[in-house]
C-alpha cells in the first residue's frame, strides 16, 4: 500500500539519524534504490558463480537473516519499539511455508510458482500475527513492550509442542522444496539455486522496505520514535503508525523465517527459540540500530561468528566433550559480551563507527553525534 | 474437590516463588527504572554455584546459603561493572544490555556445566501430608511459604523501619535531593541490585526442585511468569508483586490441572496481554491520567 506513496519523490529527506538534511538533487528515490538493488543482485549472481557450494549456502543464510534483521532494525531503530518476539514471527513464517509446501507436495502439485506462493502465504500469515501483537504493542511502552514480546518469544515455540497434531512437536516438519528448474541444466548446484531464491526474495523485500523508510511513512516512524506528543500534535496517528511499523517488520521477519525454512528444508521449535530472538536484536544493535546496512553487518555476523568459533575450537584440539560445549556456547558468549560492550561504548554499532570514520576521512564537516 | 484443594495449594506454593521473583524485579524497577531481564539467568547462575558447593560438600544448606550470597554478589557486580555505565537516556538501552547479559551468562553456564538437565534436590519431602483424608500440604510447600514469608516481611520491615531502607527509598525517588542530603545514592543503587539478585537466587533455589531440574534456560518461563506477576500487581508496587505472584501461581496451577500443562505458557501470555491491555498500570495502580 505504501509502494505508490514511496515512489513519489519526497520533498525533503533526512538522513538517519540526527536529522541532517541531505542533498535534494539526488533524483528519484525509487530509481536510486532500484539501482542499488540491481547492483546487489548482480553482485550476488557473480558471487554465486565465484564461490563453492557451501559458501553459497552460507551466503543464502546471511541473506535470509538480513531479511529479518532489516525489518527489526526498522521497528526498533526507526520506530523505537523493542521486539524480542521476532524469532517467534520467523517461526510463524517458517511453519506456514512448511505447511504450504507439504500440502502442495501431498497433492502432487509441481511448478515454479508454488514456492513464491508459499512464501507469500508465509508473509500473509505473519502479517496477521504481527497485526495482533502490534495492536497490543502500540499500547505498551519500554519494558512492558519488551516483556510482552519476550513472552511471545518463549510461548510461541512451545505452541508447536502443544498442538503437535499440526506442528509435529519437537520433531518439527520437513519442507519439501523442488529442485532447480531443468532449464538451468541438469547439474546446476542446488546451493546456488537456493542463493538465487533467497536473494531474489530478500532484495524485493528490501527494495520495498528502503522505499518505505524514505517515504512519508518512514518519516512518521521516526517522528513517533523521537517524540510521541510532538508527532501527535503534527497530526500523526501514533498508534496506527506503530501498528504499521510492527506489521511491516513482522512481514519481513516472516519472509526471513520462511526463507530459512526453505534453506534448511525443515522447521522445528528448537530453531526458533528465545535465543534466536535475542540474536536478531543483537545483530541489529551491533550492526547499528536503524540502518539497513547495519542490519546487513548483523546478519553477516550471525552466520560468520559461529563459523569462526567452530574453526577456532577445531584448531585448539580439545577433548570432544569440551569442544562440544564450547562450540554451541562460545558464539553466544561472544555475542552477549559484544552486545554489552557495543551498547556501552559505541551505541551506533558497526555502521555508526564506519560512517563516523568515513565522515572523518572526508572531513566535510565536523562529526556530529545523534 | 480434592483436586481443587490440591491445585490451590500447589498454585499458592508456586505463586509464592513467583511473588519473590516478581518482588526482585520490582525492587530494581523502583530503584533504577530498569526491568532486569537478566534476573532469571543471574538466578540460575547462583543456583549452579549452589549445586557445585552442595555436590562438593554434600550439604544442601551450605549450598542454599552460598546461592544467596552468590546472588547478592552477582547483583552488585552487574550494577557496578555493567549497568552503571549504560546510557539510560533511552529505556531501550538497559533492556538490550540486560539481554546481552542473558546471552553471556547462559553461554558461560553452558560452557562450564554443559546443557544437560541436572537434578535439583529438595531439602524436604515433596509428597503431600494428608489431613482428614485430603492431600494438602507437603513439607516442602511449608518450607517455601515460610522462607518467602520471612523474606517478604524482612524486606517490608527493612524499607519501612530501618535507616538504610529510608535511604534506599529516598535515593530511588529523589536522587538529586538525597545526594545533597548526604545519601550515597550510587551505593544504595548497588545495594538494591544486590538485594534483588539475592531474592531472585533464593526464588530460583525454591522453584528449581519443582521443575525439570537445573539447566541454563531453566528460569526462562519462570521469568516470564514472574514478569507477568509484577505487571499484574503493577511494577511500582511491592505488595502488588506479592499478590500478583500468588494470582499468577493460582491461574497457572488451575490451567495446568484442568486444561493440560502444555497450555500454561499460553495462559501466561494471555494473562499478561489481558492485564496490560485492560489495566496497564497493574491491578493496584492508582488511577492516573495516561501519559501520552
Amino acid at each position: 500500500m505504501s509502494a505508490t506513496r514511496a515512489a513519489l519523490p519526497p520533498r525533503q529527506q533526512f538522513d538517519e539519524p540526527g536529522g541532517r538534511p541531505v542533498d535534494r538533487r539526488r533524483g528519484s528515490t525509487l530509481l536510486r534504490h532500484l539501482a542499488v538493488v540491481l547492483a546487489a543482485g548482480l553482485l550476488l549472481l557473480a558471487l554465486s558463480y565465484a564461490v563453492e557450494p557451501f559458501r553459497n549456502f552460507q551466503l543464502a543464510t546471511v541473506v535470509a537473516y538480513f531479511c529479518a534483521t532489516a525489518g527489526l532494525t526498522v521497528l526498533t531503530g526507526l520506530n523505537g519499539q523493542l521486539s524480542l518476539g521476532h524469532g517467534a514471527l520467523m517461526a510463524t513464517g517458517a511453519y506456514t511455508v512448511a505447511l504450504c509446501q507439504t500440502a502442495f507436495a501431498d497433492r502432487g502439485m509441481t511448478g515454479g510458482w508454488l514456492l513464491p506462493l508459499s512464501l507469500g502465504a508465509a508473509v500473509v500469515s505473519t502479517v496477521a500475527v504481527g497485526a495482533v501483537v502490534g495492536v497490543a504493542a502500540a499500547r505498551l511502552r519500554g519494558p512492558y513492550l519488551a516483556g510482552v514480546t519476550l513472552a511471545v518469544a518463549v510461548v510461541v515455540p512451545a505452541l508447536a509442542v502443544t498442538f503437535d497434531g499440526v506442528f509435529n512437536g519437537e520433531q518439527g516438519l520437513s519442507v519439501p522444496v523442488e529442485p532447480p528448474p531443468l532449464s538451468l541444466g541438469a547439474y546446476f548446484p542446488y546451493e546456488r539455486w537456493q542463493l538465487w531464491v533467497t536473494g531474489a526474495a530478500t532484495l524485493l523485500a528490501l527494495l520495498l522496505l528502503a522505499n518505505l523508510i524514505r517515504s512519508r511513512y518512514g518519516r512518521t516512524f521516526r517522528a513517533v520514535r523521537d517524540d510521541e506528543v510532538a508527532a501527535r500534535l503534527a497530526g500523526i496517528h501514533v498508534a496506527r503508525t506503530q501498528v504499521l511499523a510492527f506489521v511491516v517488520s513482522a512481514a519481513t521477519a516472516g519472509l526471513g523465517g520462511a526463507l530459512l525454512a526453505v534453506l534448511a528444508q525443515s522447521v522445528s521449535p528448537g530453531a526458533f527459540s528465545l535465543t534466536l530472538s535475542l540474536f536478531l536484536l543483537m545483530a541489529v544493535v551491533i550492526g547499528g540500530l536503524g540502518r539497513l546496512t547495519g542490519a546487513l553487518w548483523g546478519a553477516v555476523l550471525l552466520v560468520a561468528l559461529p563459523d569462526l568459533t567452530h574453526s577456532l575450537t577445531d584448531m585448539l584440539t580439545l577433548s570432544p566433550a569440551v569442544a562440544q560445549r564450547l562450540e554451541g556456547n562460545l558464539p553466544l558468549a561472544i555475542f552477549g559480551l559484544t552486545l554489552i560492550v557495543v551498547m556501552i561504548a559505541a551505541p551506533g554499532g558497526v555502521q555508526g563507527l564506519l560512517s563516523r570514520l568515513g565522515r572523518a576521512l572526508l572531513a566535510r564537516r565536523p562529526t556530529r553525534r545523534s | 474437590m480434592d483436586r481443587f484443594v490440591f491445585l490451590t495449594v500447589d498454585g499458592l506454593s508456586r505463586g509464592a516463588v513467583y511473588s519473590a521473583f516478581a518482588l526482585a524485579l520490582v525492587l530494581i524497577w523502583r530503584a533504577a527504572r530498569v526491568v532486569n531481564f537478566a534476573q532469571g539467568a543471574m538466578a540460575v547462575a547462583a543456583a549452579y554455584v549452589a549445586y557445585t558447593v552442595s555436590a562438593a560438600t554434600g550439604s544442601y544448606w551450605l549450598g542454599f546459603v552460598v546461592a544467596i550470597v552468590a546472588g547478592l554478589l552477582l547483583g552488585a557486580l552487574v550494577d557496578r561493572v555493567v549497568m552503571r555505565h549504560v546510557d539510560h537516556a533511552s529505556p531501550l538501552n538497559p533492556v538490550i544490555v540486560a539481554l546481552g547479559l542473558v546471552l553471556l551468562i547462559q553461554a558461560v553456564l553452558g560452557m562450564v556445566y554443559g546443557s544437560e538437565f541436572r537434578p535439583a534436590e529438595a531439602p524436604f519431602s515433596r509428597s503431600a501430608l494428608t489431613v482428614g483424608g485430603l492431600a494438602v500440604l507437603s513439607p516442602y510447600d511449608l518450607f517455601v511459604f515460610a522462607t518467602i514469608g520471612v523474606v517478604v516481611s524482612g524486606l517490608a520491615w527493612m524499607f519501612a523501619r530501618t535507616p538504610v531502607g529510608l535511604r534506599m527509598r529516598a535515593a530511588a525517588f529523589a536522587p538529586e535531593v538525597s545526594r545533597l542530603l548526604g545519601v550515597n545514592v550510587g551505593g544504595m543503587l548497588t545495594l538494591g541490585w544486590a538485594l534483588a539478585s539475592g531474592v531472585g537466587a533464593l526464588a530460583a533455589m525454591l522453584v528449581l526442585p519443582t521443575e525439570l531440574g537445573l539447566h541454563p534456560h531453566a528460569m526462562d518461563l519462570v521469568f516470564v511468569s514472574a514478569f507477568t506477576a509484577a505487571v499484574v500487581g503493577g511494577l511500582d508496587s511491592p505488595p502488588g508483586a506479592v499478590v500478583g505472584g500468588l494470582v499468577v501461581g493460582l491461574v497457572l496451577s488451575y490451567v495446568s490441572g484442568y486444561a493440560g500443562s502444555d497450555l500454561t505458557p499460553l495462559a501466561v501470555l494471555v494473562l499478561l496481554l489481558a492485564v496490560l491491555l485492560v489495566r496497564p498500570g497493574g491491578l493496584f495502580a492508582p488511577v492516573t491520567a495516561r501519559r501520552v
